[in-house]
């Protein structure tokens, strides 16, 4: 079935092919588009700027979320910024750079075609969000201030304090409200989406349970858009909101739709260390504060003993005394390397024994150079709800002494295989955002999930959406009594009638946090045969425990939060093992993917170009079978493919 | 720590709910409010997966359920009214930001829904909020489409005017305001959206239009009127002041005018 994967990438030189794609997909006429229907699954930034877009040009939109409000999409915690190539700062930015860079940020395993689009489209995202009145940071003069983010040579990032993703979102939540005020547009809050219903082979609608009364309810339409987000709470701890989850994009692919390059997860380094074992999830500081922060641990081993036994104080250590490893080890980039490249840098710091907390897994994030630099009001101008919250989840004054941070798992590159129109395998299924793949490649640079969310919602899906729904004209509304529709349902209520009857010895949890382990522990940061191998073997055993001994608390007909989590365990459980798979089969380190056995002398990651320049698509075989691995060259054409080096 | 905690417990809209009394015991200061919660829920969910217990008379209602979401004082999710007060005993934080080195070792803390009209109470903890949406969408957004606007730089905003502007829009819609205020007002919500936008050259074009509207929605779903006790802005997560709700009234007064 190889001949699915046709990524359908225009022919011609890159700067046009979207330019001449675009004037070579079918359009609906206004009236039609009343007559055709839309889902889409997730409101943030990618399901709320696509559903609003799709609203104004006419089409009946139905969009769900899990939240009680489009609004609390995890898209909200974003902190640091957007990037655009407008070269407001005069520094040589331009399309090609942003392109550029982020290829090579991706390590070389995203698609041309797509990040050239994404790179061009950009700078129309931030001119839309001006207009929605999004209050992006402003110079005196009046006009946009930029800062910079790791992996970029220029200062293209726009933010808006540190809520960049909150206010980002509330400009397309506000589109999205007006669509819904103006009837395009029906809003389903408390929903979850439970499997996908296909129709002759084409995606026609969902099963969805409403979350407030536990019903299952069946929605129908001619195309279904997955904007679910990523799959990092796999590892239970992440910086993923705590009911972000896998499982709408988990039921397209066992529908069939191809899940690509899954085991392709970022882990951000500058997140608040683990605290204990209470922890429920973990907090990320913002990339921007790498543009002022200044990583280090101490040179000597006896300052770091000092240190966990809270003898002396970080500031009481020397300047000559400390080792600033980023500036050291990558000169051209210093703090601001990739976020892959500085995760992997403070794990080799601290598994050398200089972490400087009491478990030993952290390093110093200082700010105090730049307070000299620029004066604390400066700083606190810049980052002040960053430094707050600090404070408040450590007790710890960041003006005074340094933040301690630790890597932690933070988005997924991974996701659903899109062709160049966002369409997956399945006709009529299209996914956007952190739900596909098609952008980032082995690694996602900073400030560019928020412009992928708003480049396919606002610029691209609205485009390449209507060269199918164009033949979906004659097609009549879906009909959501169709066997289709009968037999989906009756799956999805034997599923939680099956979770709910278990009654076993452990919560929901308990065993996602043991799944979290497992993965952290062998999927995560390092990874190596063996370990691959002994955790799919774990996984599986995890699954079947699950399956007969959770035990999931409360009623099904009611609002049942434990029933919710249960019900994406379920998937999790799944997803981690694909996880595995996938990075057991990538013998290879690119990106966020480090197999020990595939390194550099010093440590870096060692690509291999000859076999494995592909996207590796999973196809579903059914359950206890394994999937089927499909291959997805990826062609450079305007690119030299080099080793990725960011020392100078 | 060892807390004795008094939570409201109601099974849906239309029962009656009553406060329950539980014991937690180990809890670390460290942990957040919620992380406390976490592990009240995993001890219930134990007691109500052990027969003998259950046979003894043990009446476990279950895990409590409360909203929330990212954990990281953003999303607005979390919701709880704690000892009296909404988002708990600490300043400018939400449920989610509030650790328990702010309370003593052997405390006893009440914890409840937000209480207003406005904001039905779901199951235990979980109220709906679905009215801030209402509110919002009765005109809270610049009537822009997507595509076909002008260049990010073309209007100059003054730093002090987009900082200004920022202040309101960082509301995260949460609802402390609404459930402190004795009114069960909406008015520190409905001002921030409006004073945010009516700042902005581009928000201003229909900056009058959206304050009747949206203040004309907040009335007729039930919230109460503003009485200026500023009670809103005391516990608001995110420091939105009661000066925008002075520009609210402005560009409402000034929508009578035009009438």
């Amino acid at each position: 079935m190889a001949e699915k994967l046709i990524s359908k990438i225009p022919e011609g030189p890159l700067s046009e092919k979207w330019t001449k794609h675009k004037s070579q997909l079918r359009v609906v006429n206004p009236g039609n588009k009343r007559k055709l229907e839309i889902i889409v699954i997730g409101t943030g930034l990618g399901g709320a700027s696509a559903a609003a877009s799709l609203g104004e040009l006419g089409y009946n939109v139905k969009i769900f979320c899990i939240s009680d409000s489009p609004r609390r999409a995890h898209s909200i915690a974003a902190q640091g910024g957007i990037n655009a190539a407008k070269n407001y700062q005069n520094d040589n930015d331009s399309v090609y750079r942003l392109f550029y860079e982020t290829i090579k940020g991706g390590d070389y395993r995203s698609r041309e075609a797509n990040v050239y689009r994404l790179a061009e489209v950009s700078g129309n995202i931030i001119d839309q969000c001006v207009a929605q009145g999004v209050p992006f940071a402003r110079e005196y003069g009046g006009l946009l201030s930029n800062r910079s983010f790791g992996g970029a040579q220029v200062s293209r990032t726009f933010y808006a304090r540190g809520q960049t993703g909150q206010q980002l979102l509330l400009g397309a939540y506000a589109a999205l409200n007006r669509q819904i005020a103006a009837g395009t547009v029906k809003s389903y809050p408390r929903h979850e989406m439970l499997d996908l219903v296909m129709i002759n082979g084409e995606a026609k609608g969902i099963i969805a349970r409403n979350l407030v009364t536990g019903e299952i309810e069946r929605f129908g339409a001619h195309a279904v858009v997955i904007a679910s987000g990523g799959y990092g709470n796999t590892y239970f701890l992440s910086t993923n909101a705590m009911n972000s989850n896998g499982s709408a994009a988990w039921q397209c692919y066992k529908k069939g739709a191809y899940f690509a390059n899954p085991c392709f997860a970022q882990i951000h380094p500058t997140c608040i260390p683990v605290h204990g074992d209470q922890q429920s999830k973990l907090t990320l500081m913002s990339e921007s504060l790498r543009n002022d922060g200044r990583i280090w641990v101490p040179k000597k081993k006896e300052d770091v003993e000092k240190l966990r036994k809270k003898q002396i104080k970080p500031s009481d250590i020397a300047e000559e005394d400390r080792d600033y490893y980023l500036e050291r080890r990558y000169p051209a980039f210093g703090n601001l390397v990739p976020r892959d490249v500085a995760s992997r840098a403070a794990k080799e710091r601290c598994d050398a024994g200089f972490g400087v907390n009491e478990t030993g897994l952290a390093v110093f994030l200082d700010f105090s150079t730049a307070i000299k630099r620029l004066g604390e009001d400066k700083i606190r101008e810049r980052y002040g709800n960053l430094f707050q919250m600090y404070e408040k989840i450590t007790a710890t004054n960041p003006y005074k002494e340094p933040m301690m941070i630790y890597p932690a798992i933070h988005y997924t590159m991974g996701g659903i295989w899109v062709d160049y129109n966002l369409q997956t395998t399945i006709p009529g299924l299209y996914a956007i955002g952190e739900a596909n793949f098609s952008d980032h490649g082995g690694n996602r640079l900073g400030a560019s999930a928020l412009m992928q969310g708003l480049a396919d919602g606002y610029f691209i899906l609205p485009y390449t959406i209507g060269d199918y729904l164009a033949g979906q004209i004659l097609k009549p509304k879906t009909d959501t009594n169709a066997p289709e529709f009968e037999e989906a349902e009756k799956a999805v209520r034997a599923k939680i009638d099956k979770l709910m009857s278990i009654k076993g010895k452990h919560t929901v949890d308990e065993i996602h946090k043991r799944l979290g382990h497992i993965m952290w522990e062998y999927v995560g940061m390092a990874r190596n045969e063996a370990g691959l191998k002994k955790a799919i073997g774990l996984i599986q055993d995890l699954r079947k425990e699950f399956w007969s001994d959770v035990y999931v608390a409360g009623e099904k007909d009611n609002f049942n939060q434990e029933l919710e989590k249960a019900l994406r365990l379920a998937d999790f459980l799944e997803i981690g093992e694909l996880m595995a798979r996938d990075a057991l089969h990538r013998q290879e380190s690119c990106g966020g993917h480090f197999r020990e056995e595939m390194q550099t002398e010093d440590g870096e990651t060692k690509r291999d170009d000859e076999h494995f320049m592909y996207v590796a698509a999973w196809e579903y075989k059914g359950e206890g079978k394994e999937p089927e691995l499909h291959k997805e060259p990826l062609v450079y054409e305007n690119i030299k493919i080099a080793t990725r080096n960011y020392k100078d | 720590m060892d807390l004795t905690l008094k939570v409201w417990r109601q099974k849906n809209a239309k029962t009656k709910g009553h406060f329950e009394t539980y014991k937690v015991k180990n809890i670390s200061p460290d942990s957040s409010f919620l992380e406390m919660l976490d592990i009240l829920n995993e001890q219930l969910i134990h007691e109500g997966m052990d027969p003998v217990a259950v046979e003894k008379g043990c009446q476990s209602s279950g895990p409590v359920s409360f909203d929330h979401d990212c954990r990281e004082g953003i999303c607005g999710a979390c919701s709880l009214y704690i000892n009296g007060r909404a988002h708990g005993p600490d300043d400018e934080v939400t449920t989610c930001q509030l650790h328990m080195r702010k309370f003593k070792d052997g405390d006893t803390i009440t914890i409840e829904p937000w209480r207003s009209s406005g904001f039905p109470v779901i199951k235990d903890l979980v109220v709906d909020r679905q009215a801030f949406d209402k509110i919002l969408q009765a005109g809270g957004f610049i009537s822009v489409n997507t595509g076909g606007v002008p260049d990010g730089n073309v209007i100059p905003i003054s730093h002090e005017i987009a900082e200004e502007s920022m202040d309101g829009a960082a509301c995260i819609g949460c609802g402390a305001c609404v459930a402190t205020c004795k009114n069960g007002s909406a008015m520190l919500f409905v001002a921030a959206r409006v004073s945010s936008l009516a700042l902005l050259p581009q928000g201003k074009v229909e900056a009058a239009k959206r304050a009747k509207a949206m203040v004309a929605k907040m009335d007729e779903l039930g919230f109460g009127a503003c009485t200026n006790t500023r009670a809103c802005e005391m516990e608001c997560p995110k420091h939105v002041t009661v000066s925008h709700i002075a520009r609210l009234n402005r560009e409402f007064i000034s929508a009578k005018f035009k009438e």
